[in-house]
């Protein structure tokens, strides 16, 4: 890469790549934008022209959106917190030599396997039912009125499941960092007195905290974005509409392209005011 | 205060035997080497000792006490890593300080302890800075800093200072030493370096596979090593072995002599041999001698103004007085 010429060839070389990938990001965000400020009715006149900003008044001073936000961060922040929270726990214990490690590691990660529409379906109809669901089961044979898990604690039942999907992940990248701890590191911390607690408190858990951001910033992107297991569980009911699930309610079942248009720039500036703040309080743990 | 005792101690892992049987006193205040050749088990008795694997039989006693049982951090024992195992997220005074916290010691005095050993270390300047930002020596002092604040009854350091280059290692063995003519704390030490051994050591145990093959004061193993292996450990360059005829005049299977207990001369002498490669140090030479019948190589330091060349025949004369015999079964004879 040093001559002139070796340079000039290399960007020759990438322009394909990069004009393909420039194009898919800024074709669908031109496309919103250019649709967010039309009055547009695919079934019911087409397009109707421009309106300016009504579109986002009308999206945001509906008695839906400010719902759809807290259902959104509820749903991110109850995913994140058990997935780390178990992740730790799990990535401790699989750390542990035991017989049969490969395949209990293999195991753990096999949910994350599963198409979120598949893996949604198999929690509503096997585990949540409430007549044939195994939980409904399990409360029948303890006594217990079995709960009615989708309609009576729908966001619990939402939460429970992306966990289940995004345990995995957040697990596999937690074990390869305590598998990185230095144990002599650990055998200082004994040496020095420190219970086992301690040990975790203090070494471990700052060992970990850069997976835990790396963990955290990954996770909260997609998650912010979950859509299928909504659509395939509560359809939105229930308090569980979020806001990719509202845009997708304005555009398709009220066919209004561009309220939703204007609710996908929303929703890219909610995503991006979240990444900065979670980028100020744990991004900083990247940089040592 | 800090004596430690083995008795009959022995470790397996599995089927492998890595220790099969120590009987060793350390008294209080002596500094004691393990050395020996990597794999030979030193590192295995220096963490039984620590507490950091458990003994398959025999005792530990500590002080008297029997501590086979007694979890590390109850043992009084604090140890120095070769890795250092610096806490990397906490600042050095905080690393220092750790033992003291998680003994929930009273502030002042922590403070007071920490000032302390900071000082005897010249680690002042030093304390709010964190590991990664330390030179391999200061995260070495560092270590045995967070070491002296517990006060412990005996100091353990494993290869400490593997990790540092020659020059810097140099350094460090003087200022251990330093630190233990004034704490006058028991300290062992383990190490494969036979020049740390002699140095810093009032009494060194020489390790193979698992096994005491003597126990002593540096000059006790130079002069009157208990076989071969001892023979050939202790001392650089190694001791010259000769078999054969020439070990037969003086009633041993093999003869060992140091190289420099060896006088050269361009015109007589009792052996002869080809000069192969010649080592100029300045304050000492060293040849390697080919050719002389006696052994492959025999090495022989002379003075740095001696300027034999490769090629050159020469002459040797052993100093008899110091010459080792040994008997076919590697055993020194008297």
């Amino acid at each position: 890469m040093a001559t002139q010429q070796s340079r000039s060839a290399a960007r020759w070389m990438m322009a394909p790549a990069v004009v393909l990938l420039l194009g898919w990001m800024l074709v669908p965000l031109v496309m919103t934008l250019y649709f967010s400020f039309k009055q547009y009715l695919p079934l019911r006149g087409g397009d109707l022209g421009w309106v300016g900003f009504d579109n986002y008044i009308r999206f945001v001073t509906s008695s839906a959106f400010w719902p759809s936000i807290q259902a959104t961060l509820l749903i991110v922040g109850g995913v994140l917190v058990i997935t780390v929270g178990l992740g730790i726990l799990l990535a401790l214990l699989l750390d542990q030599p035991m017989w049969g490690q490969g395949i209990v590691r293999i195991l753990v990660i096999a949910p994350f396997f599963v198409m979120p529409t598949v893996s949604a379906l198999v929690w509503k109809n096997m585990f949540m039912d409430p007549v044939n669901g195994l939980l409904a089961h399990l409360w029948k044979f303890f006594g217990a009125q079995p709960i009615e898990w989708l309609s009576q604690v729908s966001m619990t039942s939402i939460i429970i499941i992306v966990s289940w999907q995004w345990l995995p992940f957040a697990t596999l990248i937690l074990l390869t960092a305590v598998q990185s701890l230095d144990t002599e590191q650990m055998e200082a911390a004994e040496m020095d007195g420190a219970p086992l607690l301690s040990r975790f408190w203090h070494l471990v858990l700052p060992h970990l905290s850069r997976a835990i951001t790396v963990v955290i910033l990954i996770q909260t992107i997609f998650l912010l974005s979950i859509f299928a297991e909504i659509f395939v569980t509560t359809q939105g009911s229930f308090g569980t509409r979020t806001l990719t699930y509202l845009i997708f309610q304005r555009v398709l079942e009220s066919q209004n392209v561009g309220l939703g248009s204007a609710g996908g720039v929303y929703a890219i500036i909610l995503a991006n005011i979240v990444a900065i703040f979670l980028m100020r309080i744990v991004g900083k743990n990247l940089d040592a | 205060m800090g004596s430690i005792r083995l008795e009959q101690v022995n470790k397996t892992f599995g089927d492998v035997t890595v220790i099969p049987s120590v009987d060793l006193d350390i008294d209080d205040g002596e500094f004691v080497v393990f050395v020996g050749p990597s794999g030979c088990g030193k590192s295995t008795l220096l963490r039984l000792i620590a507490g950091l694997e458990d003994t398959t039989g025999g005792r530990i006693l500590i002080d008297g006490k029997d501590a086979t049982d007694t979890p590390p951090a109850k043992r009084g024992l604090a140890m120095v890593f070769q890795s250092y195992a610096l806490y990397p997220h906490m600042s050095v005074r905080k690393n220092i300080a750790f033992p003291l916290r998680m003994a929930k010691m009273d502030k002042a005095e922590q403070d007071r302890r920490i000032e302390q050993a900071a000082a005897v270390l010249n680690l002042t300047d030093y304390l709010d800075r964190r590991p990664g930002q330390l030179s391999g020596g200061q995260r070495q002092r560092v270590a045995i800093g967070r070491a002296i604040v517990r006060e412990p009854a005996a100091f353990l350091f494993d290869e400490p200072l593997s990790n540092l280059d020659a020059a810097l290692r140099v350094g460090m063995r003087l200022e251990i030493s330093e630190l233990h003519e004034r704490l006058k704390t028991t300290m062992v030490y383990v190490t494969h370096d036979q020049v740390e051994a002699m140095t810093m050591a009032d009494k060194i145990v020489v390790l193979r596979a698992g096994n005491i093959e003597q126990v002593g004061s540096p000059l006790e193993l130079y002069h009157t090593p208990r076989n071969l292996f001892v023979a050939g450990f202790i001392g650089s360059p190694r001791m010259n072995f000769i078999e054969g005829p020439e070990a037969a005049r003086y009633n041993a299977h093999t003869i060992g002599i140091r190289p420099e207990h060896i006088a050269v001369s361009a015109d007589e002498g009792t052996w002869s041999g080809v000069v192969s490669v010649s080592e100029h140090l300045g304050s000492d030479t060293f040849f390697h001698v080919h050719d002389s019948g006696l052994a492959e190589s025999i090495t022989v330091r002379a003075g740095g103004e001696v300027g034999f060349r490769h090629g050159d025949r020469i002459f040797m004369t052993p100093r008899e007085d110091v010459l080792h015999r040994f008997s076919a079964d590697g055993l020194r004879l008297a």
